[in-house]
């Protein structure tokens, strides 16, 4: 069975170092890696009717715009080392959406970052630590 | 970069008025909210008169414009089958995002079209407005109003379907819907001669629209906030009472800098306060029933006795009913097509499932909140008919919890402002449907509405709420004539897609 990794990244240094590990990884046993990168949304926000009305249009920017400076550098990064990479932007709640995206794609693990644990992030839990509670497959959090 | 062009006419009118108001405050103050209050009433007057025109019923004579939207909403409810009833439950799931499709996930969402309309429509008709129906047609009103509530969630389903179907979705991905494109496009399919008629009913729409948008959806809502800024500092002896113009020039310079100057934090500030405003209002409601829950059940028994015996309240029954339907129809404005621009903006391929979402706008608005307003004066024994509007309404939550007419007048000002918001994105989309879209036409609108908004602030509250009936409720004219029409489509539409719910083939994501 083919080792795929979920590499969740968001355009910090931190993602950075999960890239570097995981580059590592893929080579040794060549393993495919899906990039993704989640657009903090929530399906349950207010917004004005103007808003709505070009919602669409910010939408697709908003993707293109992760596609082209967050996922596609890293993306690119991973085939100059010969791995087998390929690109996923959405938008959600991050852990969730990571979550869902993961069983879709049956993934074998999931590789994230992870940010300087300051108190504050250590007292409401980050995006990594709501990660590892949710999601039901192995978590490589890079730190 | 286009230079913006305003008619010359135009600009000098509007120049004219703001020297008018700018040039002697201190010297001026005392009579210019009178010499605006003259210079309008006359006008307001004339097109409410028309608008307006009545029905001699026995005693009483009835506007045929109510006649006509209780009609077609009750013809709606038999026609699709009580939907107001049967899709209550999957609406709740639709908005709740059961149905969501995960692909589309950033898109607009049942749930956010539905809070972007409701936060247009739920505002001072609920405070005010039954303020005025309870104070003129007694407790009775309440029992008519919540009627024409639930009737009017399947004017709502009908005219919210079709914004969705018909709206036109443009390259650059930004999208368009309403009352004016379902009107033209729609009747168009039916043939040449319907073509025709519909745009004729999208013109005289749009030119309804316009006028509701500096009526009801701006002049009553500036009066209307400072009344009840007036009266919480203090009433006639208030240092603002005779400032209506400087309410006015104010709230004018908050709602230009979101409208035109494209400030977005305010509106999304607002956007986010308004929910919560609306949240606190219906909990100070419930408190205050479920403190005096023993009165409640006598409340009940005044409504529904006043509803078809109404004692002193000229017209009887009538009367009564008319005033009830009348303040419904102006607080969820079903049948009235100004949601149906909200709602247009949902990402969905189904349009009907955004009418079946709809349904809880008139519910939510009249049958829950008006509900409340209406509890809350009758149980703290508040009915007044000296008092009217917003006054009633806090002298109700005042007599309950005493320091609630300052969260009030909070709550009434931002539901103002949403109010506003909304409307001058209705009134800007039908204004451009009429005169195209350029940054002229875009701004001229937008100075316009920001007059308005100082014209209401200084009227007196008659003529405004006058006016602002007679061109919400007009534009219900061209959009129930064209949606009898357009039924069928409809009708299709609904019966394709609970066959699919019904069969299991709606795929559920959560």
């Amino acid at each position: 069975m083919e080792t795929v990794y979920l590499l969740g990244v968001d355009g910090s240094n931190c993602s950075q170092r999960a890239v570097d590990y995981l580059i590592e990884r893929a080579q040794h046993n060549h393993g495919k890696v899906l990039v993704v990168h989640i657009i903090e949304w929530s399906p349950y926000s207010f917004s004005t009717a103007d808003e709505n009305e070009k919602r669409h249009q910010r939408r697709e920017q908003e993707l293109d715009r992760a596609q082209k400076q967050i996922v596609g550098p890293v993306v690119e990064q991973l085939r100059a080392a010969g791995v087998d990479a390929e690109a996923i932007v959405s938008h959600g709640h991050v852990a969730q959406t990571l979550d869902r995206l993961a069983r879709k794609h049956d993934v074998t693990s999931i590789v994230i970052g992870r940010k300087g644990a300051s108190r504050l992030a250590q007292f409401f839990g980050s995006v990594a630590s709501h990660i590892v509670q949710i999601v039901d497959r192995p978590v490589t959090v890079v730190p | 970069m286009h230079r913006y062009r305003i008619p010359a006419r135009l600009k000098a009118s509007f120049l004219g008025l703001l020297t008018v108001l700018l040039a002697h405050p201190a010297l001026a103050q005392q009579s210019l909210d009178q010499k605006i209050n003259q210079a309008v009433q006359p006008t307001a007057d004339w097109v409410t008169g028309i608008i307006f025109f009545t029905i001699p019923l026995g005693p009483v004579s009835i506007p045929f414009v109510l006649v006509w939207l209780i009609v077609a909403a009750t013809i709606f409810t038999l026609y699709f089958r009580f939907i107001n009833v049967r899709a209550m439950k999957h609406g709740f799931q639709l908005v709740r995002g059961d149905y969501n499709d995960p692909d589309a996930a950033g898109e607009v969402t049942h749930f956010q079209a539905l809070a972007t309309a409701l936060s247009g429509t739920v505002g001072l008709g609920n405070i005010a407005g039954v303020a005025v129906a309870v104070s003129l047609g007694g407790p009775g009103a309440t029992f008519w109003m919540i009627l024409a509530g639930l009737l009017g969630m399947s004017s709502k389903f009908a005219e919210c379907t079709l914004g969705v179907k018909y709206r036109n979705e443009y390259p650059d991905g930004t999208v368009s819907g309403g009352p004016m494109y379902y009107l033209s496009k729609g009747l168009a399919e039916k043939g040449p001669g319907f073509a025709v008629l519909g745009k004729v009913l999208a013109v005289v729409f749009a030119v309804f629209c316009v006028g509701g948008a500096f009526g009801g959806g701006n002049m009553f809502q500036a009066n209307q906030s400072f009344s009840q800024l007036v009266n919480v500092t203090g009433g006639d002896a208030s240092w603002l009472a005779d400032k209506g113009w400087l309410f006015g020039l104010v709230i004018a310079a908050l709602v230009g800098m979101v409208i035109i100057g494209g400030i977005r934090g305010i509106a999304r500030v607002t956007s986010k306060i308004v929910p919560f405003m609306g949240i606190v209002y219906v909990t100070a409601g419930l408190v205050i029933i479920f403190a005096n829950l023993s009165a409640v059940p006598e409340a009940f028994s005044a409504i529904l006795d006043g509803a078809f015996s109404p004692e002193g309240i000229a017209g009887g029954f009538v009367g009564v009913l008319i005033v009830g339907f009348q303040r419904a129809a102006f607080s969820n404005e079903a049948g009235v097509g100004s949601a149906a621009i909200a709602h247009s903006a949902v990402q969905t391929n189904r349009p009907v499932t955004e009418g079946i979402v709809a349904l809880y706008e008139p519910f939510v608005d009249t049958v829950v909140v008006c509900t409340i307003t209406a509890l809350v004066i009758i149980i703290t024994g508040s009915l007044d008919p000296s008092v009217d509007g917003v006054q009633l309404t806090s002298n109700a939550f005042e007599s309950a919890i005493s320091w609630f007419p300052w969260v009030l007048t909070l709550a009434v000002v931002l539901f103002a402002f949403s109010t506003m918001i909304s409307w001058s994105y209705y009134g800007l989309k039908s204004w451009t449907y009429l005169f195209g879209e350029s940054k002229g036409a875009d701004i001229t609108f937008k100075l316009l509405f920001l007059v308005f908004v100082v014209i209401g602030s200084s009227m007196q509250l008659g003529a405004v709420i006058g006016f602002s009936d007679a061109m919400i409720l007009a534009m219900a004219f061209p959009n129930l004539l064209g949606v009898y029409f357009l039924l069928p489509v409809v009708k299709r539409e609904l019966d394709e897609y609970w066959a699919d719910l019904k069969a299991g083939r709606l795929q559920k994501t959560r």
